[in-house]
């Protein structure tokens, strides 16, 4: 395989609500602007574009077309697009790069979740013959996950609030965070369920947000930046869509990637747990231990902006190596219903 | 680095009609996927993972399907990634697949797209108010004539050239039985007489509204090797630009073109209407056949109509064009650039039934997308780059 690497990364600030149109895209121009400009670059040295981006978080058809007007594609560029997190955007340009066409990528996911109601849209990703129709939310199915690891004492109402916690007072030093604070555990243990027996701590907050990425492979990485953020594995795979065929306690797809993408050794692991108890079942899942530093930018539960949260957690893992306080990290994404499409992205700094 | 050899090793398509409710949507998929396989003599266990392909999840109401269709695709376990790039995007998901080989990445990768009209309102869809952007409320057709008339104004084509797009159109699709129309006693009278639509289009000169899907599967050298006439992928491009700007020309798309040029260039290939033996493009209109012809490169700005009114594109012609019966014969949308794909190695295959033009060894896939602004194209050839 041929050595790749994150080179850049820019975030816009997660906001419970934007007052762009309902894509979103006015959040992308500023940062196009900061993940170019920090890297001396402009649109004509991008080989290959890609996005993530979702038609229903906008509500409207073709919502990724007025991103790609807003790149100002003038010569026209080589670029594609994916219905899904910028994570799977980042995986096609990572694959482009791969097969020597091109020496560099922009990367770039962004969603609206203010623009409609978040748990209602998410429905629509169910089944539409046996199980949409019911309109079972995004909190619910979440909740169906908690409630089996509560019972088959995979986890406790106690460890899921203490992951709460450490995310919170993570994000106090994160700029971009939408949720920080210092909450102890009783405090937040004494609050009322929002969907039994899921608190509002346990589940993510709606956020807009985007992200940029850029890659770039071998001496063109090395030109770039002074400590390129080389990825050593990406892999993704994708369980049932059928909840009731599934060990919503296990998520096999995460382990199938992690075993492709290698995870030995990784100090920082950025995880995509958009509810407290999903971040215990990575965590046990990937087997990281004591010694693993977990998600120090506070993760999705500080601020979730849909089809960006993915992406961000590979510029935050890959900043640690950019600004040379991680050797080795991995970031991981998730996307579908409880947990359903898991990928992880393992990176390393080379002296 | 020198790219891995990548080559379809078998094609699948259902039988496209206006209205499948005998499957769901699994089902559609299933079917084009099964035919796929047996085509390509694998079974489940000899994929690697699995790309699809679908245009807005507005159609069919269901948000990233692709999800809950994952078990029906046999991607659990696998790696699934989900493509949209608008109407281009089978022809997208066939080059992402083929990525995914060239890359080294895997050995063989399923590629599905499909479009179930019936479940959708497509038109709905497409009628959502945006800020700032001009609504299109008349259609896919009211877009587009408009680049029509320019193109007639620009060329001087005659105004029959359309109806004689159509007639051979349909011809061609009654010789497929997985096309969705079949007209095999259309006449160019009938076409003149059909209703005028948007004007310069008539409704014989426009594409139906289909339930269908595509499948292909791509494998590299080594697979291709045990395969027994795989369709060697000799050059993919992909361009895109924005919908307006100052200056843009709808009828000739700068993206178009640059991606023709670096196709081409790709594959070695010079003289394109020479070398090339038959091509399938995304002709959803009649009229954007000598338009894309042009754009392709096959000939000059403004004589791709002549080369449609010689005969020189029906079968027997000198570049067979869409000897499928095309998009005018079957439109799923997010299938339908797959199915360009897919014929144009069913041809250097040998493997086109009724509709193979004598001695394929070079053809082209094509589809386009949006607003004329996102293109993607394939070379495909019965001989190993």
């Amino acid at each position: 395989m041929r050595d790749v690497a994150v080179v850049g990364f820019a975030q816009s600030p997660q906001v419970r609500r934007t007052d762009g149109t309902t894509n979103g895209v006015e959040m992308l121009i500023p940062i196009l602007a900061e993940a170019m400009g920090g890297l001396g670059i402009g649109k004509h040295d991008i080989g290959f574009w890609c996005s993530g981006s979702s038609d229903y978080l906008a509500g409207r058809a073709f919502s990724f077309i007025s991103a790609i007007d807003a790149l100002g594609p003038v010569p026209p560029i080589n670029e594609s697009h994916v219905e899904a997190d910028g994570a799977w955007a980042l995986y096609e340009a990572w694959v482009k790069l791969q097969t020597g066409e091109v020496d560099t990528a922009l990367v770039y996911g962004f969603g609206k979740s203010s623009a409609g109601d978040l748990r209602r849209t998410l429905a629509l990703q169910l089944d539409p013959y046996t199980l949409a129709p019911l309109w079972p939310d995004s909190v619910a199915v979440a909740g169906l996950q908690a409630r089996a690891g509560l019972e088959s004492g995979a986890w406790s109402e106690h460890d899921m609030a203490e992951v709460a916690v450490r995310s919170r007072r993570d994000a106090q030093s994160n700029p971009y965070a939408q949720l920080t604070g210092s909450p102890d555990v009783e405090e937040l243990l004494a609050q009322p369920y929002l969907s039994d027996p899921l608190r509002r701590h346990d589940c993510a907050p709606i956020t807009d947000g985007a992200a940029v990425i850029v890659l770039a492979a071998e001496d063109r990485a090395r030109d770039l930046v002074e400590r390129p953020a080389w990825i050593t594995g990406l892999a993704h795979a994708v369980d049932s869509a059928h909840l009731g065929a599934r060990d919503l306690t296990s998520s096999p797809s995460t382990v199938v990637a992690a075993r492709r993408a290698g995870v030995d050794g990784v100090e920082i692991a950025e995880l995509q747990a958009p509810f407290t108890h999903q971040e215990l079942l990575l965590r046990r899942e990937l087997g990281l231990g004591a010694e693993v530093r977990i998600t120090p930018s506070g993760g999705a539960l500080a601020g979730n902006p849909m089809f960006a949260a993915g992406l961000v957690r590979v510029g935050e893992a890959a900043s640690h190596i950019l600004r040379g306080s991680a050797g080795r990290t991995l970031a991981h994404a998730t996307s579908g219903p409880a947990l359903q499409q898991n990928m992880i992205c393992a990176m390393e700094g080379r002296s | 680095m020198s790219k891995i050899v990548a080559a379809v090793l078998g094609t699948g398509q259902t039988h496209h009609k206006a209205k499948r409710p005998d499957v769901s949507i699994a089902g559609l998929c299933r079917e084009a996927i099964d035919r796929a396989m047996l085509d390509a003599q694998v079974g489940w266990d000899d994929i690697d993972a699995v790309v699809v392909g679908k245009a807005p999840d507005f159609f069919e109401g269901v948000m990233m399907p692709e999800l809950f269709l994952a078990d029906a695709l046999g991607a659990v376990g696998k790696p699934l990634l989900r493509v949209h790039t608008a109407g281009s995007v089978g022809g997208s998901t066939a080059i992402v697949a083929t990525s995914l080989v060239q890359a080294g990445v895997h050995d063989r990768v399923l590629a599905v797209a499909w479009e179930k009209q019936s479940e959708s309102n497509a038109m709905w869809a497409l009628s959502i108010p945006i800020p700032f952007t001009m609504p299109v409320n008349a259609g896919a057709g009211g877009y587009f004539a408009p680049h029509v008339r320019s193109y007639i104004r620009r060329s001087g084509a005659p105004d029959y050239i359309g109806s004689m797009v159509a007639v051979k159109d349909r011809l061609n699709g009654a010789k497929n039985p997985y096309a969705h129309l079949h007209q095999p006693d259309i006449t160019f009278e009938s076409v003149q007489a059909s209703q005028m639509l948007w004007d310069p289009i008539r409704y014989d000169e426009t594409c139906p509204s289909s339930d269908g899907a595509c499948a292909v599967i791509i494998g590299n050298a080594k697979a291709a090797k045990a395969s027994p006439q795989p369709a060697w992928i000799h050059a993919t491009a992909m361009r895109s630009e924005p919908t307006t700007y100052a200056g843009r020309d709808q009828v000739n798309p700068k993206a178009g073109r640059e991606a023709a040029t670096a196709l081409w260039k790709q594959a070695g290939i010079t003289d394109p209407l020479a070398e090339i033996d038959c091509a399938e493009i995304y002709v959803p209109f009649s009229w954007f056949e000598p338009m894309w012809l042009e754009n392709l490169g096959f000939v000059d700005e403004g004589k791709g109509w002549q080369l449609t009114e010689a005969g020189e594109t029906a079968l027997g012609g000198r570049l067979p064009v869409n000897p499928s019966g095309g998009v005018l014969s079957s439109n799923p949308i997010g299938a339908s650039g797959m199915l360009r794909f897919a014929e144009a190695a069913r041809q250097v295959m040998g493997r086109a039934d009724e509709h193979q033009v004598g001695g394929a060894r070079k053809a082209l896939g094509h589809a386009y997308g949006g607003g004329s602004q996102f293109f993607a194209m394939w070379v495909v050839g019965s001989e190993q780059p």
